[in-house]
């Protein structure tokens, strides 16, 4: 089943055109990483597809459900009722997690089901229990996001995503603000959501995490897709761009 | 006149003063977060006439503003303004200290980093629920110590009322002064704001470290 569908989506900040016509299908299921160098239009996909930004051109589907259509040659956004809806069916991890730093780990990740979805309290705490415990952190329920380190705030910021069963998850470069040591516990929370098939789009910069895990890859430059397909065939292709793109990392 | 036949009237008078500093931050308090998304409306009539307002809040002295108030009734409509004269004082200060929260609010709010807002967007919550869940509480912590300042002008502003005879504290002290050429009720009142503000301070260091707890 496709989850999620993007058609030639456009985007433009004043003169400055971000995204030229990108089209993306995410299949249940399905890892998908997107690379590509700074300013290529990765966020900028990403925050359209979470309806963070505001849209000029082109289409978006959850679970074959309209949110945003094309309409004269405009985007145009679905009522705020089915909107609503499909906002259900996504979940975001921010680049610098965006916890809220009033809230002990435990009502960060407890507090969105119980006011927005209007769950059963002592259910949620007991399910939002089990989801840091998976993430490691059982210890830190009771602690502020500012006594916890980049690394485990990351993870709870993923908690607070899972704990509203998102049927896809979005990343954006989920480990940009990590140092080595960090992002390695966090990629392997990552991977572990993979193993259980969870849906996810992830932006990200760690090359060898993307061709790990990724069923597909996604290379962007200038705000166009300039390669995709599998790991394998995406890291081996003749694209000049990709070549370029990944060997000054590997001279970095 | 004895020591404590003054003491008494002035503390009299200090009860009125008390009673314009509650009463004052009872209606200030939340109208000043009214007029602080007045202030950010998206709309630039709405926040360029508030904007107005408020620079003519704070741009004019408080006394002028409360004869403004107590008079206009009169001289605009006529009216009788017979019994107005504490409703004006409260409406006066109300207004004028709302002006100087709003800016205060505004300023906390507009602290918050857009990805609060964002996360709380994702995560599904309504604009009224991630203001009163998310950005407020976040925004009570950063203007505390602001607040308190005005709290404490507050405190020595309710003088002011004298300016409308109102029997509060300091216009008692005047008059006592006055007719019995004395310095002493002065010197009693500084006394009386003096531990009034202490007070003030106090509680509001309390609630500062109470909000300290991230």
């Amino acid at each position: 089943m496709v989850y999620v569908e993007l058609k030639n989506v456009e985007k433009s900040f004043d003169d400055l055109e971000v995204l030229k016509g990108i089209s993306l299908t995410v299949n249940e299921g399905e890892v998908v990483s997107i690379i590509g160098p700074s300013g290529s239009g990765k966020s900028t996909l990403l925050r359209l597809a979470t309806l963070l930004e505001p849209w000029q051109k082109g289409e978006l589907y959850y679970m074959g459900e309209p949110a945003v259509t094309m309409q004269n040659g405009y985007s145009v956004y679905e009522k705020p009722a089915q909107l609503k809806e499909i906002k259900k069916d996504f979940g975001l991890v921010f680049q610098n997690f965006n916890l809220f730093p009033h809230k002990t780990v435990l009502q960060n990740v407890s507090e969105a089901p119980i006011h927005v979805q209007k769950r059963e309290k002592d259910v949620v705490r007991k399910e939002a229990m089990e989801l840091l415990d998976k993430m490691g952190l059982s210890d830190k329920a009771d602690y502020y996001p500012s006594q916890l380190s980049g690394g485990q705030q990351q993870r709870v910021a993923i908690a607070r995503a899972l704990a509203l069963n998102p049927k896809v998850l979005y990343f954006d470069e989920p480990t940009s603000a990590l140092d080595p040591e960090l992002t390695g516990e966090v990629l392997k929370v990552i991977k572990a959501l993979a193993e259980q098939k969870m849906t996810m789009v992830i932006v990200t910069h760690e090359m060898e995490f993307a061709r790990n895990i990724s069923d597909r890859i996604i290379f962007m430059d200038k705000g166009v897709v300039a390669a995709s397909g599998t790991p394998e065939e995406v890291f081996n292709s003749d694209n000049t761009r990709m070549k370029e793109f990944l060997g000054k990392l590997s001279h970095a | 006149m004895s020591f404590p036949v003054m003491l008494s009237e002035l503390s009299e008078g200090m009860l009125k003063s008390v009673g314009i500093f509650v009463l004052t931050l009872i209606f200030s308090l939340p109208l000043g977060l009214v007029v602080a998304f007045g202030r950010m409306s998206k709309n630039k009539i709405v926040s360029g006439i508030i904007g107005f307002l408020i620079s003519i809040l704070r741009g004019t002295p408080l006394m002028l503003q409360l004869l403004v108030v107590y008079f206009f009734p009169y001289y605009l409509f006529g009216w009788s303004i017979g019994g107005w004269r504490f409703p004006a004082i409260i409406v006066g200060f109300s207004i004028n200290y709302a002006a100087y929260f709003a800016e205060i609010y505004r300023s906390g709010i507009e602290a918050i980093p857009k990805g609060q807002h964002e996360a709380a967007q994702i995560l599904g919550y309504t604009k009224v629920q991630t203001f009163f869940r998310i950005i407020l509480p976040q925004v009570i912590k950063i203007i505390l110590p602001a607040i308190t300042n005005e709290i404490i002008t507050l405190v020595k502003d309710t003088s002011l009322a004298f300016s409308l005879s109102y029997m509060e504290m300091f216009t008692i002290a005047k008059q006592i002064a006055a007719a019995n050429t004395t310095f002493m009720p002065f010197v009693v009142s500084a006394v009386f704001y003096y531990v009034f503000n202490f007070v003030v301070a106090f509680v509001m260091r309390r609630m500062e470290k109470r909000m300290a707890y991230y």
